[in-house]
């Protein structure tokens, strides 16, 4: 028996006179804090056609770590994006009808009809929209991700992430900046006409710029340099903008003619310390995709939010929305603001943590504690939580900051339900009235009514 | 009386340090009935039945705690609750892991990342709870003591064999007792290393052959405790086989000692046919299966012991007395000779006790918390006085209709489930057996009345503090009441215990108790003086 003649370490789970006991024997010891879990969740090891959880969880783990992140170039939506249609607005967050979208995302739909041209006024465009013309669609159902109201119309430029092992692509538009922009619901004038100069110019400019370059921008790598630059790629995204500016550079400088384009890109992104989000953020859509569809596994492919619901999906329920309304988020008001002029947690950047960073990385992000509150070990905790619900760890994505360990990958529904502890986000907060823009950033947890839910199904799957 | 309740939302503690508190609280003036618990269902029905529970409290959850509190008046009710408030603060700071700092693993897998060179756990959490963490052990290679009770035969089947077939121990569930490289595990004695390798199916039973080991000179090399269903017939005795195996396989173990409760027969034909397999002189206790030797079913148990490496024991005492025998390679015909010599000598000391007595005291009562101990202390009650009523009896015709009112000759196991829900282990907490002490003091046919001490890691720390006044108050209300009341007792115990065995004996004694070497003499003893 190997144990015989070895010393013991020990694990205490349960009383604690029993951890005391071998401390007075001088065994090296650690107590579980053990909470019984508030929901009825049995462990589930094999669903009911007895596929083995733990191996499926295994592969999809596998899946999503070992993908790549290709930016290859920029396309036009309606062009691009599969099954985007011509009257077809996609959104963030699970599906939803006009009736029930909230202030910034209706806004932001008015300002894509004026942009579009399908509507002259904005009273136009809110008749057009509640008439039923147009399909409202999630960006998750067509490979693609916005964040806020992640509105996407057809006559819009995206960015195009590839996933050469899997063969998978991912979408999302560049993001257009802070303040009074379309994603937190404006839809003023010079929205509309930044948006056209965005499809007139800067995205010519990056799609030559990024074809030049033969084997495109490697976004997961860039990623794992910028945790290792106290970004974690979802609310804190000045290194990686930073590092994208490096990459693109010189390809943009060679393939733009015009001095005086080449500086106004420059300055656009440089203006932007978010401006990287909307390229991480399809580069966790590429990673996790290859995982959705996995029988039996019961590890998370979307967290996503549209201002009224969150909902989630999992490997091994395919197609499947398990949503909840969508919570409020606690946290630093932006001077003039208060929790009153908040709206709800909105948008799909949970994506990232999906894909194993963004709040999963907050060890690696401490400066972000002067967004969202807390002190830095609190965020060096909101990482060190995290395991407990995950299924594995990264292999590329490290933190300096807990010994190059790889950062939190895979929730799995069944350690959330069993621990009680859902995904601790971190976001930006817009204001509930349309076109404001963001009043603040903090944090909150995806309701665990998702995964309760959604843990019932997989019993029954 | 009115009855305050506190919810403290997300503050868990476990049930045994709850208990210690309610306790604490209820020795404050003016307060009554106290229950700190977490608020699961089944604990709200509990506050419910005490009278405890309030609107407030009922709509705590399972991770919320709940102080309830009934005492004379509103001030005393709230006074109370601030010293558990008090109390639960301080108790927060003490219980910092080894790993101070920061947070501190929530579930078996995080914190076997966070020790990687774990190789047992110890898992003591409640029934419901407790298979999820010993499947995350035993995936991590871990060997896991499954101190937990109310685990599903499925499970402990499954567990089992995964374990089994990965070269792990998966000891229990209801294992309470474990010793491993001289390391005591859950409730277990401090014993000096020795040549004699335990497995047992009986905690307690493990503990005092363990401990009448280590008075007689010896010493162990492993005690596994395999938990008590082990050996039934549907899981087969899969820990107690692999237990034996390992003993016959290691070279420090030179004696065998397997310690069970009745076994299935297959499960006995199983382990004759093991031990069969080693050369390793084995002594074999099974307790009541003994008696059933010579029935049709264990008629190949009884077969085959003419095993030339095989001694079989009536009882614990005799068990150990022939592993340190066989270790010290003495010829055990001594063993049997120093056993005589010692009933003779309990044979006179229970004439001395006898003759204070009066004719109307007639009848033993057996108060024990061990239930290995009860049931040791039943067969020998039954070969020497006939019926013998339990609460767990020997022969279920014997049930006693109410564990409160004991019959005739009674022994009670209050170990058992109805005395322990919602209360610490008797072991822990002496409350209960006082009761049970006084109440049997009162009853004039009672002559002799009979306990267990179980000392060691885990036990309460100074049983003599607590049970020795009670025992001397119970003799002298007897004494008013013109009866000489006898209590015989014995101390499952070492020297390294943190009680310390001779000084607990001491203290018993200067407090009235007559103590016997063991639990065995202890209740031939007993028996002697009432026979």
């Amino acid at each position: 028996m190997d144990l015989f003649g070895k010393p013991l370490t020990v694990v205490n789970i349960g009383l604690q006179i029993f951890s005391d006991s071998l401390r007075a024997q001088q065994v090296e010891v650690i107590d579980v804090d053990f909470r019984p879990s508030p929901y009825d969740a049995p462990r589930l090891t094999h669903t009911r056609h007895g596929i083995d959880i733990e191996a499926a969880n295994t592969e999809a783990v596998r899946r999503i770590a070992s993908g790549k992140a290709i930016l290859t170039g920029l396309g036009i939506a309606r062009e691009v994006i599969p099954g985007m249609g011509e009257r077809m607005i996609l959104h963030a967050g699970p599906p939803i009808t006009w009736d029930r979208m909230c202030g910034p995302v209706r806004g932001a739909i008015i300002g894509a009809c004026l942009y579009e041209g399908w509507a002259k006024t904005p009273e136009e465009a809110i008749d057009l929209a509640a008439s039923g013309e147009i399909t409202f669609e999630p960006c998750h159902h067509h490979h693609a991700v916005g964040p806020m109201a992640g509105i996407v119309s057809p006559s819009m430029p995206v960015w195009i992430i590839e996933n050469p092992p899997f063969g998978n692509r991912a979408f999302c538009t560049q993001n257009e900046g802070l303040g009074k922009v379309l994603r937190f619901g404006a839809f003023a004038p010079e929205v509309i006409e930044r948006l056209e100069w965005m499809e007139r110019v800067l995205y010519p400019t990056l799609d030559r710029a990024v074809r030049s370059l033969p084997g495109g921008i490697d976004i997961k790598n860039l990623i794992a340099q910028a945790l290792y630059m106290g970004d974690e790629c979802h609310n804190r995204n000045k290194a990686g903008t930073s590092l994208f500016l490096r990459a693109i550079g010189p390809a943009l400088a060679r393939t733009c003619a015009d001095g005086e384009t080449l500086a106004r890109v420059i300055s656009f992104i440089d203006a932007n310390d978010h401006f990287f989000l909307n390229l991480s953020m399809p580069a966790g859509k590429a990673l996790s995709e290859p995982a959705e569809g996995i029988a039996g596994s019961t590890i998370v492919t979307t967290m996503a939010r549209n201002g009224t619901d969150f909902g989630i999906r999992v490997a091994g329920l395919p197609g499947r929305w398990f949503t909840a309304p969508a919570g409020r988020v606690k946290g630093l008001y932006f001077p003039g603001f208060t929790e009153a002029d908040a709206n709800l947690d909105m948008g799909d950047s949970t994506i990232t943590e999906t894909a194993g960073f963004g709040g999963m990385a907050m060890a690696g992000a401490p400066a972000i504690v002067k967004f969202v509150g807390g002190s830095p070990q609190d965020a060096l905790d909101a990482t060190l939580e995290m395991y407990e619900i995950c299924a594995s760890e990264h292999d590329s994505f490290l933190m300096p900051a807990l010994n190059f360990r790889g950062t939190p990958l895979g929730i799995d529904i069944r350690r959330v339900v069993e621990t009680g502890i859902s995904p601790r986000l971190n976001t930006g907060i817009a204001s509930k009235e349309p076109g404001i823009g963001q009043v603040g950033a903090g944090l909150l947890r995806a309701p665990i009514e998702c995964f309760v839910a959604a843990f019932e199904a997989m019993r029954e799957a | 009386m009115i009855v305050q309740t506190l919810v403290k939302p997300g503050e868990y503690r476990d049930s045994v340090a709850l208990m210690l508190l309610a306790r604490e609280l209820g020795n404050l003036p003016g307060v009554g009935n106290v229950s700190v618990v977490m608020g699961t269902p089944a604990n709200r029905a509990l506050l419910v039945q005490a009278g405890l529970l309030t609107p407030a409290a009922e709509h705590a959850t399972p991770n919320d705690l709940v102080i309830a509190v009934q005492a004379r008046d509103a001030a005393t009710a709230a006074a109370a609750c601030r010293q558990a408030e008090q109390l639960l603060a301080a108790q927060a700071t003490g219980a910092v892991s080894s790993t101070s700092g920061a947070l501190r693993p929530r579930s078996l897998r995080t914190a076997v990342r966070a020790l990687p060179q774990a190789n047992v756990a110890v898992i003591s959490v409640p029934g419901p709870y407790a298979a999820a963490p010993a499947w995350d052990a035993l995936r991590a290679g871990l060997h896991v003591l499954l101190f937990s009770d109310h685990v599903s035969i499925e499970d402990e089947i499954a567990l089992k064999e995964y374990a089994r077939d990965h070269g792990l121990f998966l000891m229990g569930p209801g294992a309470g007792t474990a010793i491993m490289n001289g390391i005591g595990l859950g409730f277990a004695n401090a014993v000096p290393r020795g040549p004699v390798g335990i497995v047992a199916a009986a905690g307690t039973g493990l503990q005092e052959v363990s401990a009448l080991l280590a008075q007689a000179g010896s010493g162990i090399t492993q005690g596994i405790g395999t938990g008590g269903r082990d050996v039934s017939e549907q899981v087969g005795g899969i820990m107690m086989l692999e237990g034996l195996k390992a003993l016959q396989a290691d070279s420090d173990t030179r004696v065998i000692l397997v310690v069970s409760k009745l076994p299935s027969p297959a499960v006995a034909d199983k382990i004759l046919a093991q031990v069969r397999q080693s050369d390793k002189p084995t002594v074999l206790a099974l307790m009541r299966a003994q008696e059933r030797i010579q029935n049709s079913e264990f008629r190949i148990l009884n077969s085959n012991l003419e095993l030339s490496n095989l001694l079989t024991a009536f009882d614990l005492r005799e068990a150990a007395a022939l592993a340190a025998a066989l270790a010290r390679g003495e010829d055990v015909k001594n063993v049997y000779k120093q056993l005589a010599a010692e009933d003779r000598k309990l044979h006179l000391k229970a004439n001395s006790l006898r003759r204070p007595l009066n004719a109307r005291q007639r009848y033993i009562r057996g108060l024990y918390s061990g239930g290995t101990l009860c049931e040791e202390a039943m067969r020998i009650w039954q070969a020497e006085l006939g019926e013998v009523w339990s609460n767990a009896p020997l022969d279920l015709r014997y049930k006693l209709p109410d564990s409160a009112k004991s019959k005739r000759h009674t022994a009670i196991d209050l170990g058992e489930e109805e005395f322990t829900l919602g209360r610490p282990h008797p072991m822990i907490d002496n409350t209960l057996r006082i009761q049970h002490l006084f109440r049997e003091a009162r009853d004039p046919s009672v002559g002799v009345i009979v306990l267990d001490v179980v000392l060691g890691y885990g036990a309460h720390p100074d049983p003599a503090a607590e049970l020795g006044p009670a025992i001397a108050q119970a003799r002298e209300y007897a004494g008013q009441q013109g009866r000489f009341l006898n209590v015989v007792l014995s101390i499952t115990g070492t020297e390294d215990d943190p009680q310390n065995r001779t000084r607990q004996a001491k203290a018993f004694k200067q407090a009235g108790a007559v103590i016997a070497p063991s639990n065995a003499a202890a209740a031939r003893l007993a028996s002697w003086i009432v026979k």
